[in-house]
């Protein structure tokens, strides 16, 4: 399927700040596609060239076969769900609902139907006569859907929609918005910074940073295989150890030196040298750790740990190991509660393991990005001027 | 409900000074105005004995009626062009960077460093049938060489709107202020045209701004006295000058009350008017 809605080697420029920096995007039709990064990385300007409340200083916006780079936002057929929501205050929920239809001057029988469909869809009937103000944070959510909505637009773009709404309501904002997307079928392009609202949602997504993409691919894709370090450090969490390639083992696997942990194998998907620099990303949840030394196997790393911190998250409890000068977390999920296992605590001495096709290896990460990468939080107790930097 | 009234009685004790003082200084008075309004002159400038209805008899009196009708129109011309004028400067005042906003706002402040009569003044000096503004005018032939820019109701409604600009852009500045600009976004996405928008979503947005702006210029003008007096001649003459010439030319004071009540009455509408238009639009939102 060829491009919907498509940015063409895009820039804009705010002042001394390069919002975006020559991108170029494609969305296909139908698709759920998210804009994702962190704030200032250039997906809301992204959204806004969009829709036409910004124009870039080069490059193109294509819809649907059409240049609408200059054209203004009233006569683009893509609509904005805005953060605040920017319902009409003076205006009453039938009213809001209308207005794109009675701006276009439709009959008025047209329009009655249409909002009446409208306010079914949201299932918001019996608040028709409502001001604004009167309407709770996911009802006003619901009435810019619908305003949006009632005038068909090719896209429907959203700008963190569910960022002023609560945790419970954001969970059933999901998937009132899922459903939506079904219904209407229509492209909706979508911005946030929050990972698990564009994993849950979307078909694909970009992750921006600094007014350029990083990586576009399935949810999956980015998180499983993020190809640089900072789409690994922002998607979830994850470890990366410092180190350099020190040999070739078979065709696709190598030997990579950390810390003074000798041959730690990786899957070379980048094909990396010997005595190139890397880093090991391992995401916390494909490390394992037990007390008992696992079965020796081929790819798997098995490393000796301590117990530093250990911090109980219900479903999964976080352990923070030291291993060779090394702080690393470690994911645990509880299966099953065994009255007669001997629990982890701290200060214990544990294995840790994982196989050489769940660590990846990337290019050093640029000093931009130094501030996602979370450094590993020091120890309980241990003193400020103590803390080795790993 | 104990606890309520007593924080009403507290209340009440709060606003007790200001209550005290108009009534004083604004209510009682006005009550004086109205009662002098029923008796008779006395031949000496002072107040004759006993009660009549002549004083607002002799209001219905055609020549009245002209100032009358005059002094409305004018009044709403000028309250007009003030909105016309003021609501996009409003506007870009608060669109505007903090450094311009400042600087903007000293220019619309800085007359007042003058004072008022003296400004009306300088209208004279320009209007003047030798001044610049004339004589530029019928040289490009805009203008006949006998046309007058003062001492018409023309020369009175320019003098006002100068007069009363700034406090329409002051209450239209602050309510577009507070106004959400998104708003106005939200409407172009919605496929309204630029100006589309600001009639549907700004104007209504400012409603408030607007409505203390057509009070600050309506009410003034409606009593307004020097300014007709200065620049308007007798073809641009208002119920406050008619009232002026009654008190210190024909020193007939009951006959100037008479006149001044139609004038408390003719601001009183439009204001209680306002105030009850306003009151039941926001009824529904007194809930939050």
């Amino acid at each position: 399927m060829s491009e919907f809605l498509e940015f063409r080697n895009v820039s804009k420029r705010f002042g001394a700040i390069q919002a975006v920096d020559g991108v170029s995007l494609g969305i296909k039709k139908g698709e759920f596609f998210s804009l994702l990064g962190p704030s200032g990385c250039g997906k809301t300007t992204m959204l806004r060239l969009a829709a036409g409340f910004e124009y870039p200083d080069t490059g193109q916006v294509i819809l649907d076969g059409a240049d609408i780079t200059d054209l203004s936002p009233n006569k683009r057929k893509v609509n904005t769900i805005f953060q605040s929501y920017a319902l009409f205050p003076h205006l009453n929920v039938w009213e809001n609902i209308a207005f794109g239809l009675r701006v276009a001057k439709r009959s008025k029988r047209d329009i009655e139907t249409e909002v009446e469909a409208m306010l079914r869809l949201i299932r918001m009937g019996d608040q028709a006569g409502k001001k604004p103000d009167q309407l709770s944070g996911g009802q006003k959510q619901r009435v810019a859907i619908a305003r949006a909505l009632i005038n068909k637009p090719q896209v429907l773009l959203l700008d963190e929609p569910l960022a002023a709404l609560d945790l419970k309501l954001r969970q059933r904002m999901l998937i009132e918005l899922d459903m939506i997307h079904d219904q209407v079928g229509i492209t909706f392009l979508y911005v946030t910074h929050d990972q698990g609202e564009a994993m849950s949602l979307s078909d694909r997504i970009a992750v921006m940073d600094s007014g350029r993409i990083e990586q576009v691919g399935s949810p999956a894709e980015i998180y499983e295989t993020p190809r640089t370090s900072f789409v690994a450090a922002f998607i979830g969490d994850t470890n990366f150890l410092e180190g350099e390639v020190t040999g070739l083992v078979e065709s696709e696997y190598c030997q990579v030196k950390i810390a003074d942990i000798p041959g730690v194998i990786c899957f070379n998907d980048k094909s990396m040298k010997p005595g190139n620099p890397v880093y090991l990303s391992i995401r916390p949840e494909k490390i394992h750790i037990s007390r008992d030394r696992p079965e020796e196997s081929r790819l798997r790393n098995i490393v000796p740990a301590v117990v530093e911190d250990m911090i109980y998250l219900g479903s999964t409890t976080k352990y923070w190991v030291r291993t060779h000068g090394l702080r690393v977390q470690v994911l645990r999920q509880h299966f099953r509660f065994f009255l007669d296992e001997k629990p982890i605590r701290w200060n214990d001495d544990v294995w840790i393991w994982w196989h050489g096709d769940d660590g990846f290896m990337l290019d050093r990460y640029r000093a931009v990005d130094e501030h996602l990468v979370a450094l590993p939080p020091r120890k309980v107790g241990e003193p400020e001027d103590n803390n080795e930097k790993p | 409900m104990k606890r309520e009234s007593r924080q009403k009685v507290r209340e009440s004790l709060v606003s007790f000074p200001s209550l005290f003082w108009l009534s004083l200084f604004f209510i009682v008075p006005t009550l004086f105005v109205f009662a002098i309004a029923l008796k008779p002159a006395n031949p000496y400038g002072g107040i004759g004995s006993g009660w009549t209805w002549d004083n607002l008899r002799s209001l219905v009196n055609p020549n009245y009626l002209a100032v009358a009708w005059r002094t409305l129109w004018i009044s709403v011309l000028s309250a007009a062009v003030c909105i016309v004028l003021a609501t996009p400067i409003g506007y870009y005042l608060a669109r505007v960077t903090a450094r311009w906003k400042g600087f903007f706002l000293m220019l619309i402040i800085v007359p007042f460093w003058t004072n008022f009569l003296i400004r009306i003044f300088a209208w004279k000096v320009l209007l003047h049938p030798e001044g610049a503004i004339k004589k530029a005018l019928a040289f490009s032939g805009l203008i006949g060489p006998q046309t007058s820019l003062l001492y018409n109701a023309g020369a009175v409604v320019l003098v006002t709107v100068y007069t009363f600009l700034p406090f329409t852009i002051l209450p239209i500045y602050a309510a577009a202020e507070k106004f959400d600009f998104q708003l106005l976004e939200a409407a172009r996405d919605l496929g309204a045209k630029r100006l589309q928008a600001f009639a549907k979503v700004f104007l209504p947005g400012i409603r408030r701004g607007l409505i203390t702006a057509v009070l600050f210029v309506f009410i003034p003008a409606l009593g307004s006295y020097v300014i007709p007096d200065i620049v308007g001649g007798p073809s641009g003459e208002m119920i406050g000058n008619k009232i002026a010439q009654r008190v210190f030319v024909d020193r007939n004071l009951p006959q100037a009350s008479a006149l001044s009540i139609v004038l408390i009455l003719s601001v009183l509408a439009p204001l209680v008017t306002v105030l009850v238009l306003q009151r039941k639009r926001d009824k529904p939102e007194s809930l939050l």
